[in-house]
């Protein structure tokens, strides 16, 4: 996402916390000191962005602002300096892949190119039917189930072309993929099971 | 007290300070471009790397306090090695265009670059573009040139206290600017430019006319608020060019407000260059002696009392010794500095006296404002409370206009019996002022230029007396009274106000209504009612033909503050002296020498021919005039008056800001200021072009 001011994108006139969203962000600012009220500027602006269709519109900030007193420009400072923040509108589905060096390493661009011809669009763009926008991520830290995407919240790993293209069909389809790794191993773990401490058993000698 | 060692020289200093500081005090200069002594500090630009023995890497310098027994090198190969790498990173994405460059020939990175730059470049790749920012009439932008010391952004929010700069986005995207395309509505905002190291902010309207070497500076004093800004004025031949402040601790620091810096192209416009008279109900051109001579005319026969003479708010100490002297000889007890009415009683200085002083908010521990808006009155004024509103512990209250003065307040309403209840010590805020040990109270002009201007003025004086404001055990007073025009304290000190039987302003515009007054000389008052002066001859001396030209039946052309050396009383009551940086336009003359001269067509003649004289003159008047740069404390008396108030609302004299006085008024770019930030509210006159 760019940090600048697009002055492209049509900002809503006002925005407004759901009264259920309200109410959470007043739990959230409550666990803050007195006086500190501005540490609960990430978390209601993620709040807002859940709430606003993945995206923070200008009048999004300034109601954040609003919550806390703090001037206007200090939450576009925060919303502009992370990426997980939407400043612009995006699709249902935001497809980020990350083409950092492990990533890349382990065969990312198939990964990208697996996205392009899926979607039919390139990094920055939304599918014409609003359902899809594809990003290019740096490292999201999942680097030992190279190469991986993030969609959503939800990281998808071990991913190759073929794999990828299968969780974005399976979206359009209107269906929920697995997330995690696609190659059936358990978190982290060795492909194909541990390879050391065998002989425990829970942590338990045998 | 931390001892270090830098380059070898043992020293000794304060602890607190940085190696950066340090080094200062050891007479070594170290190069830097994020470090600033009024700001907070940021250490991003990295140019003060010095080496530390037994440190792993480098020191950031300004941002690393002093500690005993530290060993800094600051000139070793190695240093000079760190400096050029960090030099070569911030050119990386600087362009190369110091030739068209506003900042060429001032700038810090230009200057830095000379001593730890490459010869050549080494970077082959595209350099970045940024857009620029809109931040309205008078700070141009061109933020490729940013090197992202954030100086502006942290003066925004420290010392003019509108949070509005920032930086968005990271790393390689990072832009400085507000984000949302919007004028900064700061009073202070030129500051930026003076901080800005490299040519990211300039002045705008200043863009592409003149280099910094062609240029001839004048130390000077700024006269378009009451503060009396130390300033330097930067002339190419006969036209003033710009302005710029000059480092005074107890008056300005090294800020000015935008009046001060952007007014001067009012200079220019709307002069008087020639002497008018009014011949058959239109003003025409004349000589100076023909203008003498109608004004002798005029005056044979009539009675000195039916003579009088108004000070405008730029009028010169010079030019109201000389006009009162001339007063008094033809017979007049009617005149007066005090064109807006102010109730002040020249009888007792305290009384009309920023007491306090400037530099004196700083130790006071509890405010109350009182019919005043400082922000727009005297912005670097204002700055200074909110610089100590930043050290804490400084509660503050106004009995006023309630608007955003960049620092919490409370307000306690705008009613005058709010005063009362104060000063009888019934009201809440009253006991706040009586705990605190050096409590300080600030009246404003819009407290005292009303009916009840007197009786509030003694209103003041019971809260100063009653509160503990005034404590001359630990020589405390808290008594402090905000001008809003340059001219009136010396006005004041200088007797300038109705003698035995004189009529103040308002029954001098009367009697000129109803034929009580004949003759009417305005020294360059403009803000009166001209409409009401009936059919008296109005002789106006000034600069600019604003109000009081208009209505003129002789008008004879004065100097503007950069065009004279002439003396000015701060609020404070701080003796300062202008300075001349250019001649005034064609016929034009120094203020007090054309009283002089018309006094002996008179046949009046002054008894002081040259300016050391009439100085004399002045300080025979008031030994205050004796110290230039100084201030005479004024000594407590009774003032102001006890009785009835008015139910009026107090209120700030000032609602744009941006036109003051004939030279902003007249100044286009104070005027395209009042229309960005006023909008549709602006309050134009006639004369704005």
């Amino acid at each position: 996402m760019s940090g600048q001011s697009n002055s492209t994108v049509i900002q809503p006139d006002d925005f407004a916390f759901t009264a259920e969203n309200a109410e959470a962000a007043l739990a959230v600012i409550a666990m803050y000191p007195e006086g500190w009220q501005e540490s609960a500027v990430m978390p209601l602006l993620d709040l807002a962005q859940r709430q606003h269709d993945g995206w923070l519109s200008r009048a999004a900030m300034d109601t954040v602002a609003g919550m806390l007193g703090m001037a206007p420009i200090r939450v576009y400072e925060v919303a502009t300096f992370y990426t997980m923040y939407n400043l612009a509108p995006v699709g249902k589905n935001h497809v980020q892949v990350c083409t950092n060096l492990p990533c890349w390493l382990r065969g990312s661009d198939a990964i990208v190119g697996a996205c392009k011809k899926s979607l039919g669009v390139t990094f920055g763009e939304t599918t014409e039917d609003g359902q899809f926008t594809l990003s290019e991520a740096e490292c999201l830290g999942a680097c030992v189930n190279a190469p991986m995407m993030q969609i959503g919240d939800d990281y998808f790993e071990d991913l190759d072309a073929d794999s990828a293209q299968a969780i974005l069909e399976k979206l359009k389809a209107g269906q929920t993929p697995k997330p995690g790794s696609q190659i059936g191993r358990h978190t982290s773990e060795p492909v194909g099971g541990p390879t050391c401490l065998k002989d425990l058993d829970n942590g338990v000698g045998k | 007290m931390p001892k270090l060692t830098i380059d070898g020289i043992e020293i000794e200093v304060e602890p607190g300070l940085t190696v950066l500081q340090a080094c200062e005090q050891a007479g070594i200069e170290i190069p830097r471009f994020c470090f600033h002594e009024r700001l907070s500090i940021a250490g991003n630009c990295r140019m003060c790397l010095v080496h530390m023995e037994r440190a792993p890497k480098p020191i950031a310098s300004c941002a690393m306090p002093v500690g005993e027994g530290m060993v800094i090198s600051t000139d070793t190969p190695e240093v000079r090695k760190m400096r050029k790498g960090v030099m070569e990173f911030l050119l990386i994405n600087h362009p190369l265009d110091c030739p068209i460059c506003d900042q060429g020939g001032e700038c810090d990175l230009q200057d830095q670059a000379m001593g730890y730059g490459g010869d050549r470049s080494r970077y082959q790749e595209n350099k970045r573009a940024v857009k620029d920012k809109d931040l309205g009439p008078l700070i141009k932008t061109i933020m490729t040139r940013c090197i992202h010391c954030t100086r502006c952004i942290r003066f925004a929010t420290e010392i003019a206290g509108v949070q509005e700069m920032g930086a968005t986005g990271r790393g390689e995207n990072m832009e400085v600017g507000t984000y949302v395309e919007k004028a900064l509505t700061s009073e202070l905002s030129g500051n930026m430019i003076d901080l800005c190291p490299v040519g990211a902010l300039t002045s705008k309207p200043y863009a592409f006319t003149a280099r910094s070497w062609e240029l001839v500076k004048t130390e000077s004093i700024d006269v378009l608020d009451a503060v009396g800004s130390n300033i330097r004025v930067d002339t190419r031949g006969a036209e003033v060019m710009r302005i710029l402040p000059r480092l005074h601790e107890d008056v300005n620091e090294e800020w000015i407000s935008d009046k001060t810096r952007f007014a001067c192209d009012g200079l220019k416009r709307q002069r008087l260059d020639q002497p008018y008279v009014k011949r058959d109900g239109k003003l025409s051109p004349a000589t100076w002696d023909e203008a003498f001579a109608a004004i002798a005319e005029r005056l044979k026969g009539v009675d000195g009392k039916k003579v009088a003479a108004l000070a405008g708010d730029l009028a010169d100490c010079e030019a109201m010794m000389a006009l009162k002297d001339l007063m008094a000889a033809i017979g007049s007890p009617h005149i007066d500095c005090r064109q807006d009415g102010a109730k002040l009683d020249p009888a007792a200085r305290a009384g009309y006296l920023f007491n306090t002083t400037i530099a004196g908010i700083e130790h006071a521990d509890a405010c109350l404002l009182i019919g005043t808006n400082p922000r727009l009155e005297a912005p670097v004024l204002n700055a200074r409370l909110r610089k100590r509103f930043l050290m804490g512990k400084f509660p503050i209250a106004a009995v006023g206009p309630h608007q955003d003065l960049t620092y919490d307040y409370d307000h306690l309403g705008d009613g005058v019996e709010i005063l009362k209840s104060i000063a009888n010590g019934r009201h809440d805020f009253a006991k706040v002022l009586k705990s605190a040990g050096k409590a300080m109270l600030i009246l404003g002009q819009g407290a005292l230029a009303r009916r009840d201007g007197a009786e509030i003025l003694g209103l003041a004086r019971e809260i100063a007396e009653s509160r503990g404001m005034i404590n001359d055990k630990i020589g405390w007073n808290g008594f402090n009274v905000l001008h809003t025009a340059a001219a009136r304290v010396g006005g004041m000190d200088l007797g300038f106000v109705p003698g035995n039987g004189g009529r103040d302003t308002e029954a001098i515009v009367a009697g000129a209504g109803d034929g009580a007054i004949d003759v009417l000389y305005l020294l360059g008052a403009d803000e009166i009612d001209m409409a009401g002066l009936g059919e008296a001859f109005v002789i106006y001396q000034g600069h600019h033909g604003d109000a009081g030209a208009h209505r003129a039946d002789v008008i004879l052309p004065g100097a503007a503050y950069t065009e004279k050396n002439a003396t000015y009383v701060n609020t404070e009551g701080r003796v300062q002296r202008t300075r001349l940086a250019a001649f005034p336009p064609g016929e034009a003359r120094e203020d007090w020498t054309i009283i002089r001269a018309l006094s002996a067509v008179l046949g009046h003649t002054l008894a002081f021919d040259d300016a050391r004289m009439l100085r004399a003159r002045m300080v025979g008047a008031n030994s205050a005039f004796i110290k230039v740069d100084g201030i005479t404390p004024a000594t407590w008396k009774p003032f102001g008056r006890n009785g009835e108030t008015g139910t009026s609302a107090l209120t700030s004299p000032i609602n744009n800001f941006y036109m003051t006085d004939p030279i902003s008024r007249a100044s286009e770019t104070m005027a395209r200021c009042s229309d960005v930030r006023l909008g549709a509210k602006k309050d134009k006159t006639g004369t704005d072009g």
